[in-house]
């Protein structure tokens, strides 16, 4: 569950605002892919790896975010090889491999509620098109609460359900799952809305 | 909009990371795991409705986005929107509207296999439609090729669709909310 998670350190990389982070992942990553050889994608990708050396970040943190693209990029390059010529292989495959390594080091260098803030505070322009950055920002962190809500009753489901013998069936489990999640979400908009948040 | 549908949203993106839980089947050769994960926009579609299914699932998104380990096998990052298999993770968007539409368009005498169909079009159609096009680009692959790769997914999709559909349709006998 956490192959993707803050390392802690004071490199120029993990003092960099999050919100410039950001901006400079996007614009980066739309610059890879105007790289049209294999040769300059190949600097690129041992740029982006230097960048792992200037943020401090060992071996282990560079192999791990490199071994969750070593597959696909193995497998696009080798399609490659066969239909077109090893050329677009390398640069298909060293790109889909510099990207990844690329917006890893966002999420290695940036604390996880610095991000969440960022993300916040980056949704108060939605107001000029009338949406409330507020209900947005409540439905994120909603959405972060719910997720252990939902284990917590799909396990007390699966408990009722075994009980009756039924710890096989999907659908036995499923649907009390959802339809009490349901019921739960109508209370706390209820509680939400007696708090008086609009 | 209210804060009743703030909440729905919240959970079936919830709903969406909690299915990401269930270990994914792997997949030889391509590094593309079979997941639950996938019936999250048709439930969110088929339950709630176009718009909120549509809000919740683009929710989703953009926690993944920023970073938050919630794809099946704990991935997450900037880097998923930047891989050759982000044309699946827009089209769960895209579906989750259809889905949404052709439910509302069919709710007063929608019947299970009237959401069988729906599901598939969309969740299978639609979404390696999307899916295709975008690794097409992405890896400059001819059309032929592109399309063997997805072949292998098909029937745990038809099982994903006809699963979401009997939930979808108990929870509209049972605990209706898309009112029309």
């Amino acid at each position: 569950m956490n192959s993707m998670t803050y390392v802690e350190g004071n490199s120029m990389i993990h003092q960099l605002n999050a919100g410039w982070k950001l901006l400079l992942l996007i614009v980066i990553s739309t610059g890879i892919f105007f790289i049209k050889d294999w040769y300059w994608m190949c600097i690129a990708f041992v740029l982006v790896s230097l960048c792992y050396c200037v943020a401090h970040l060992s071996w282990r943190y560079f192999w791990q975010q490199l071994k969750l693209g070593l597959w696909f990029a193995g497998f696009l390059f080798i399609i490659q090889w066969i239909v077109n010529d090893w050329t677009l292989g390398i640069l298909i495959g060293v790109r889909l491999l510099t990207l990844l390594l690329l917006a890893a080091l966002l999420t290695l260098t940036t604390p996880m509620s610095v991000l969440l803030d960022t993300l916040n505070w980056s949704l108060q322009w939605l107001k000029y098109l009338h949406i409330n950055p507020k209900k947005v920002s409540l439905a994120i962190s909603l959405t972060l609460r719910f997720i252990p809500v939902i284990q917590q009753i799909t396990e007390e489901v699966r408990e009722a359900q075994k009980v009756r013998g039924l710890e096989k069936s999907v659908i036995a489990l499923a649907i009390p799952v959802i339809i009490r999640t349901l019921k739960s979400a109508d209370d706390i908009a209820d509680a939400i809305t007696c708090r008086g948040f609009e | 909009m209210s804060n009743k549908n703030i909440v729905y949203i919240a959970l079936f993106a919830a709903l969406n990371a909690a299915l990401g839980l269930f270990p994914p089947i792997p997949l030889v050769g391509t590094g593309v795991p079979i997941t639950a994960q996938s019936m999250a926009p048709m439930l969110a579609g088929s339950i709630l409705g176009a718009k909120r299914g549509f809000l919740s699932q683009l929710l989703f998104l953009i926690l993944v986005a920023i970073g938050l380990p919630l794809l099946a096998g704990g991935r997450g990052g900037f880097g998923v929107f930047l891989g050759p298999t982000t044309g699946y993770l827009i089209g769960w968007v895209v579906i989750s509207f259809v889905i949404g539409y052709l439910t509302e368009r069919f709710w007063h005498n929608l019947k299970f296999w009237h959401l069988i169909v729906i599901n598939c079009l969309a969740g299978i159609v639609i979404l390696y439609a999307i899916g295709i096009i975008y690794l097409m680009a992405y890896a400059h692959l001819q059309f032929i090729p592109t399309l063997l790769t997805n072949l292998p997914y098909i029937p745990g999709d038809i099982i994903k669709a006809v699963l979401a559909a009997f939930i979808a349709i108990t929870v509209k006998r049972t605990y209706p909310i898309i009112q029309r």
